[in-house]
């Protein structure tokens, strides 16, 4: 594939991702004492006299009088005290620096590791943070700390640095080379002028030799160029330029559990830059990863991390040989170069499945495949896995020997028919069954008995463990070979089945979760169910933490758990602020003792979810990181849903209130108008002459309006959703006749029958609000009934409820409108207009009769009909003895 | 010489002053008006009021507060009349110390009706009436006898207790738990059902019509009243 003359997308999304971040300068030294904080403050000067808002963030002046007087002329941004173990350390004070907000921040000793407790552990983190923020940064690094030189330095200073800088950081930076001659800076050093700290003085005598001077500062001015160059790449493919750079190339390197393994992904950091090719590191998951230690685990994702650091692409795959596993994703990759470690397998190991390496170079067609050797780190882990590792359960061990007992039994039994030679054959079949069933040494555990069998019962002299054939000899030969050989078999067969179960249960395990998401019908509800199913599917504690403007808070957890330290916090808001992991085994916030995880998708963050494990182990299995990716995502999603489903049932709701609200002021203006239209003319009226029909008027009206405006406040207090319940033991006597009394106003013209067994129980309910309910009630039968016929109020005891029934004489309800008529402004077509009323009062009755538990219903009853309504007081709320002690 | 009773009016709307005290000169009282607590606490000092009619809703203090002092300096009947609604406030303001309540907006003839009862007790209290009439029913509160009509009506000790609560002040509201208080005095707990139930008894024993009381009626939330 060529490369096109357009420009290529990924430069044009890098240039992006620029854009508005901050610039990063580095001083690059290929020593201690070549003057690179002189250097940097100098710059910073005179960035600072060109007008530009520079302060110092941290600077090491180790007390030369030089440095000082350069850094008096700048602002100080003081550092932060922070304790640890009974020291204070002062760390750069990444939040005040935030705060103030300057355009240019020096920066000394990015490679510096930040003390425990910190935000981040190392310093180029905190810059990293800064840039974002878009403040521009002067740092200084030696050139032992960039990382991928790491190995290299080592191995000709022979002193390893442990603070390392990432290669990325400083291919996003300008870089300055601070070059002095080697011979000037031992001089300088010679006249003390290099600071060394006390405890390294004799180590580092050997590190300003000449030639190691001479080396670094060649591998210094080299990274220099390879930064200029990369620059130069960067700017010929934004801009389409018809470059000339290799292209196709892509390396692989293959990484395992053992420490050795970060070297080789130093090595292909290296190889990757000087073929300006994309590179990946890929972990071969086998059926030997079931058996890793936690440290071994540790290691494994420590090395991805590193080369993730280092720019390259990071995956496992599941296979059952590393080596096919590794050839079919370097062919998918297009892999043109492949880098593996030497074997550390023991020369015995190799003999029997032969080298890696050597089935690897075969397989590998057109790839360059580069064999480097393995440091010789220690593999304390490895024999004691070998020896704690396979011996199965005891009751393997058993069913081994009693089947051999069996066949023992079984041969005594057929010896008289089948000859001797044939009866070692029966043994065959414990033999391999132990070893396909319960793998090697339950085999060889059968073998071994089955022989010891045979041996004793069967070949003569009976009775005895001596050979008098050395035929025999070769029976039990074949026993033990047999055994061997099933149980490599039967092991494999038993690896593959659990690999593919392994892969179905974690894709069954994602469908049930995606199931479980899809059956949660509330926020609540879905957020419970992600932190249940997570902590189930890993085997953790689970958190959900939902972004508020004070910070993060609880939205769910598993176990239920509302504790929540100021560390989880941050490391939570630091998670869904910068859309990545923070805490426990992340690089940032590492105190914390969760990890969390940001949830959200192109539409926001959504919130954070933490894991933790009760011991003190990492937060996660280094083989759960796929599987946590894909809860993750699917999580993301079903919040993401939720939340717009919210969004759209409130846009509904709006819309619904908004509605009402027309109908509610339409309403409001005409039936407080009215009403004040007659007092006003009326009360005019007055003044020129005294008419008692004018007064009446007046009165009526004013009633009415009265009545109004408590609906208008009843129903408000309906809305809010929060009625005041102070139930108490009510009368339905007093109830009804309290009522009656306070609607005789508009009753007028009809007699009111009041029809209540003697005997009914007290009720617990509201009386307020039932008052409420009853007087509307009336109201509304006293505007519907036809005039002089009776209202007629009834009460009637059901074994499951009280049915308290208003009933009038008149046009009824509407058949099939009776659900209709609790609805607010409702009047119910042909029946109304002449009638005034406001269209609350059933609304009301409804509203508060649901509050307090109890059901209302309207139809059509009688004789004439008219329409009937019911309340029905539920068993629930009847006070069956009110009997005074 | 006919002795007029002095009403004080508390309220800090002026319409409100106006109508009540139009309302009460009619019916033949002396008034005397205050718009917020500190001129109602001088007033109550100077003109001795008989009656205070009492607006919760006052601009330098609430009402609830007032109750109180002004029963502790004058022996005035106190009549709270506010536009508060709710129970608790009505309940509030009768166990602090008020003998009445009414709601706004009110009938200016219900507020004379409670003026005149209120007038009535404080006689009867100085007279110390042992009978009291309620439509047929006589009560003696001595004698502990109650006759309908002539005719004596058994009634049950607890019973009697109720109603001569309620007998002490006819015409006024008295809370559940003032009546409980005297009925059941060794109940840490009180029961608004037991109360209910001896109530309904007292009805079904004194009323025309059960159904629709009017000897003895009910203040929703709030307690009972005697027919005044």
């Amino acid at each position: 594939m060529n490369e096109p003359d357009r420009p290529a997308p990924e430069a044009f999304l890098r240039a992006a991702a620029q854009e508005g971040r901050g610039r990063l300068k580095v001083f690059l030294g290929a020593a201690p004492g070549v003057g690179k904080t002189y250097e940097m403050l100098t710059d910073g000067r005179q960035r600072r006299e060109e007008g530009v808002d520079v302060v110092v963030g941290v600077v090491e002046t180790h007390g030369r009088r030089e440095t000082q007087a350069l850094v008096a002329g700048h602002e100080l941004i003081p550092r932060k005290e922070i304790a640890h173990q009974g020291h204070v350390l002062a760390e750069m004070d990444i939040d005040a620096i935030l705060a103030r907000r300057p355009q240019l921040v020096l920066v000394d000793e990015l490679a510096h590791t930040n003390a425990p407790g910190s935000r981040h552990p190392k310093r180029y983190q905190d810059v990293e943070e800064l840039l974002d923020a878009g403040i521009d940064v002067y740092s200084t690094v030696n050139i032992q700390h960039v990382e991928s030189l790491n190995d290299v330095v080592a191995s000709f200073t022979r002193v390893r640095v442990r603070e390392t800088v990432p290669d990325s950081i400083l291919e996003q930076a300008e870089i300055e080379v601070v070059d002095i001659p080697p011979d000037e800076l031992i001089e300088r050093l010679k006249a003390g002028k290099v600071y060394i700290p006390q405890e390294a003085t004799r180590a580092l005598t050997h590190f300003f030799s000449k030639s190691n001077l001479t080396a670094l500062r060649e591998l210094a001015l080299r990274r220099a160029a390879q930064a200029v160059d990369a620059q130069m790449l960067e700017h010929v493919r934004a801009h389409a330029l018809a470059g000339n750079f290799a292209a196709g190339e892509r390396i692989v390197v293959a990484v395992s559990e053992q420490p050795h393994a970060a070297g080789l992904v130093r090595a292909g950091k290296r190889l990757a830059d000087a073929l300006k090719a994309p590179w990946t590191a890929v972990h071969i998951e086998t059926q030997r990863d079931r058996g890793f230690s936690e440290a071994e685990r540790a290691q494994l994702a420590e090395t991805l991390a590193l080369a993730s650091r280092l720019g390259a692409d990071t995956v496992s795959i599941p296979a059952t040989h590393a080596v096919e596993g590794l050839r079919r994703f370097a062919l998918e990759a297009r892999a043109t170069q492949i880098i593996v470690g030497k074997s550390a397998r023991s020369w015995w190991f190799e003999l029997r499945h032969g080298s890696i390496v050597d089935r690897l170079v075969r397989g590998a067609g057109q790839m360059a495949v580069h064999v480097l050797p393995a440091e010789t780190a220690a593999r304390p882990a490895a024999r004691a896995r070998l020896l704690s590792g396979h011996w199965g359960r005891p009751t393997d061990y058993l069913w081994a020997a009693l089947m051999v007992a069996a066949m023992t039994v079984v041969g005594r039994l057929a010896l008289a028919i089948i000859d001797l030679g044939n009866i070692a054959l029966l043994y065959l079949v414990p033999v391999m069954f132990a070893a396909a069933s319960f793998g090697l040494r339950a085999g060889l555990f059968a073998g071994l008995l089955s022989s010891l069998a045979y041996n004793f019962f069967f070949l003569p002299p009976t009775g005895t463990l001596t050979v008098s054939n050395p035929e025999n000899v070769v029976s039990i030969i074949v026993l033990l070979g047999v055994a061997i050989v099933t149980s490599q078999f039967g092991a494999r067969v038993r690896a593959q089945a659990d690999l593919a179960s392994s892969s179905a249960r974690q894709n069954a395990a994602l469908a049930s979760f995606s199931r479980q998401l899809t059956a949660a019908a509330s926020r609540e509800a879905l957020m419970q169910a992600i932190c249940a199913e997570v902590a189930r599917l890993l085997d953790v504690n689970t958190v959900l933490l939902l972004p508020s403007p004070d910070g993060p808070t609880l939205g769910a957890a598993y176990p239920p758990d509302d504790r929540m330290d100021q560390i989880e916090k941050a490391a939570a808001q630091w998670a869904m602020d910068n859309g990545q992991p923070a805490g426990r085994g992340s690089s940032t916030l590492t105190a914390s003792d969760w990890l969390f995880h940001p949830l959200g998708t192109g539409r926001g963050v959504l919130g954070a979810l933490g894991i933790a494990r009760e011991d003190a182990g990492p937060a996660l299995r280094s083989d759960q990181g796929s599987l946590l990716a894909s809860l993750i995502d699917q999580a993301s999603i079903a919040m993401d849903r939720m939340a717009l489903e919210e969004e759209n049932a409130k846009a509904q709701q709006i819309s619904e209130r908004d509605r009402l609200r027309s109908a509610l002021l339409s309403s409001v203006s005409h039936d407080l108008r009215t009403p004040l239209t007659t007092i006003l003319s009326a009360a005019q009226e007055l003044q020129r002459a005294p008419s008692p029909d004018l007064a009446a008027t007046v009165e009526s009206e004013a009633r009415r309006l009265n009545r109004f405006v408590a609906n208008l406040l009843d129903m408000a207090r309906v809305e809010a959703g929060a009625l005041p319940m102070k139930p108490e033991a009510t009368d339905l006597f007093d109830a009804v006749a309290g009522a009656v009394h306070d609607t005789r106003g508009s009753l007028e013209g009809h007699e009111v029958e009041v029809d209540i067994p003697p005997d009914i129980p007290l009720v617990r309910v509201d009386p307020v609000l039932l008052h409420h309910i009853l007087i509307n009630l009336l109201d509304n039968a006293g505007r519907y009934a036809d005039p002089g016929t009776p209202i007629i109020v009834r009460c009637r005891s059901r074994p499951d409820a009280l049915l308290l029934s208003v009933i009038d004489q008149g046009p009824g309800i509407p058949p099939g409108q009776e659900a209709r008529v609790f609805e607010t402004f409702t009047r119910l077509e042909g029946s109304d207009r002449a009638r005034h009323g406001t269209g609350l009062g059933l609304a009301i009755v409804k509203g508060f009769a649901q509050a307090m538990g109890l059901g209302v219903e309207a139809g059509n009853e009688g004789e004439p009909p008219g329409a009937c309504f019911t309340i029905r007081i539920p068993r629930a709320l009847m006070i069956a003895d009110g009997g005074a002690p | 010489m006919k002795i007029r009773h002095k009403v004080l009016i508390v309220d800090d709307e002026p319409p409100i002053r106006r109508l009540i005290q139009t309302a009460l000169a009619r019916a033949d009282y002396a008034t005397a008006e205050a718009a917020d607590a500190r001129a109602a606490m001088a007033l109550l000092a100077s003109e001795t009021p008989d009656i205070v009619l009492l607006d919760l809703g006052l601009p330098d203090r609430d009402g609830l507060e007032l109750v109180p002092l002004i029963k502790r300096q004058s022996d005035a009947t106190l009549i709270v009349v506010s536009a508060r609604e709710a129970t608790d406030e009505k309940v509030a303001a009768l166990d602090l110390g008020a003998d009445d309540y009414l709601t706004k907006p009110f009938d200016t003839d219900e507020l004379l009706a409670r003026v005149r009862v209120a007038l009535r007790n404080r006689v009867a209290r100085e007279g110390g009436a042992a009978a009291i009439q309620v439509g047929d029913v006589t009560i003696d509160l001595l004698a502990h006898i109650v006759t309908r009509r002539g005719e004596e009506v058994h009634l049950t000790p607890k019973e009697f207790a109720v109603l001569a609560q309620l007998a002490r002040f006819p015409g006024r509201v008295i809370t559940h738990r003032q009546i409980m208080a005297q009925v059941w005095p060794h109940e840490a707990e009180h029961h608004v059902e037991y109360l209910r139930v001896l109530v309904r008894g007292l009805r079904q024993k004194l009323e025309d019509d059960p159904q629709r009381p009017v000897l003895i009626t009910n203040e929703l939330g709030i307690g009972y009243r005697l027919k005044g």
